[in-house]
């Protein structure tokens, strides 16, 4: 049995830090360990999204109001965003996603490939800046990297969890 | 089924959206006030613009989390969302949204006119009997609503104030256009004379 990856609680860390206090998601097995540490910590409000475009709406309310949050998703989330996404670019609204992605390493579902193969891209041109993380031990450091940006400098940030990093989802126990 | 009565058809709607708005916004106080694209957007601004109004442009189908968002952001405060039946209806997923959340201080106040007229008065999903209340109500919204009197429309207001929510008020309005009156476009200038209203840079 593999440990238990440190990179989720890292996250966790640096939302707690960056004082993160809306956090809007869609259910997804590659960031269940971080939803669930969000949903424990008092000083966060998870919010569960029907789909990933109402977190958009979300965040935008929040900065409005005063709070910084973020929006955990999949890739194939990405995809339901891109007309909300020009609240973001016209109101200058700080945004962070974190993007678990689908459709490349080890993938068994070819349904997940052709949103994942333009996920960075989608998101590069709707005005979203994109960091990518192939190993765990990088996490940590990109995501503080993009919350600054995005919170310091009024920026859209996605940092983008690679398949590989995430692990080869167990169909069969 | 009385469809006029429930399903607020336009043979139900005698209420004029320009004499709904001014009504729910008497006396705001430090109201905090999102208004949907299109028309919701010019009859609130028709009634007077306010630093603690956010208008929106484009992003259809977003106002109600937005309201959303802003709502836990600022618990104390009361926030009335403004928008139309369309708007709304391309956004409904976040009734579900707001029906887990359970916002004491949030109200979506539709203005159910079961057409679309910013796009030539096609009739919308209403028309045809689908009741945003009743979606509200599926949805766990206890303060889901019809109202078609301006007494109801006043004792809204009054509850909009007394943080009874989360509402969902389905104003059944009638479809007619009233002239246009358009506020900033500007997403950052609202964005920021917003948040300095409630202390921020």
């Amino acid at each position: 049995m593999t440990p238990t990856p440190r990179w989720p609680s890292q996250i966790h860390d640096v939302l707690k830090s960056s004082d993160v206090r809306q956090v809007g998601y869609v259910p997804d097995a590659g960031h269940a360990r971080l939803i669930t540490l969000c949903q424990e910590d008092p000083h966060m409000r998870a919010v569960v999204l029907t789909t990933e475009e109402e977190g958009i709406g979300l965040v935008t309310g929040a900065w409005i109001g005063g709070q910084r949050s973020t929006l955990l998703m999949q890739s194939s989330g990405v995809g339901n965003c891109v007309n909300q996404l020009s609240l973001i670019r016209v109101c200058r609204i700080p945004l962070l996603i974190l993007v678990t992605m689908r459709g490349e390493f080890a993938e068994f579902n070819p349904w997940q490939v052709p949103m994942g193969s333009i996920t960075q891209q989608s998101l590069n041109l709707c005005g979203v800046t994109t960091y990518r993380a192939e190993h765990a031990e990088e996490v940590q450091e990109l995501v503080q990297a993009a919350a600054d940006l995005a919170f310091n400098g009024d920026l859209a940030v996605a940092v983008l969890l690679s398949q590989r990093l995430i692990g080869r989802k167990q169909w069969t126990k | 089924m009385d469809h006029a009565r429930s399903g607020g058809g336009p043979a139900a709607a005698r209420l004029k959206r320009r004499e709904v708005v001014p009504a729910l916004l008497h006396n705001r106080g430090d109201l905090l006030v999102v208004s949907g694209l299109g028309s919701a957007c010019y009859d609130a601004f028709a009634a007077g613009d306010h630093p603690r109004n956010f208008y929106l442009w484009g992003a259809m189908g977003s106002a109600a989390m937005i309201g959303l968002g802003l709502a836990l952001a600022q618990p104390e405060q009361q926030v009335l969302v403004i928008t139309g039946d369309g708007e709304m209806l391309m956004g409904m997923g976040s009734l579900a949204t707001i029906g887990v959340q359970q916002p004491a201080n949030l109200t979506v106040a539709v203005l159910d006119n079961a057409h679309y007229s910013e796009t030539g008065m096609q009739q919308s999903h209403t028309s045809a009997g689908t009741s945003l209340r009743a979606v509200a109500a599926g949805c766990g919204i206890g303060g889901a609503i019809d109202i078609h009197t301006m007494q109801e429309v006043a004792a809204l207001r009054d509850q909009i104030h007394r943080g009874a929510g989360p509402i969902l008020a389905c104003i059944h309005v009638s479809p007619e256009e009233d002239p246009r009156v358009l506020p900033s476009r500007d997403g950052v200038y609202l964005k920021l004379r917003f948040r300095e209203q409630l202390g921020f840079k």
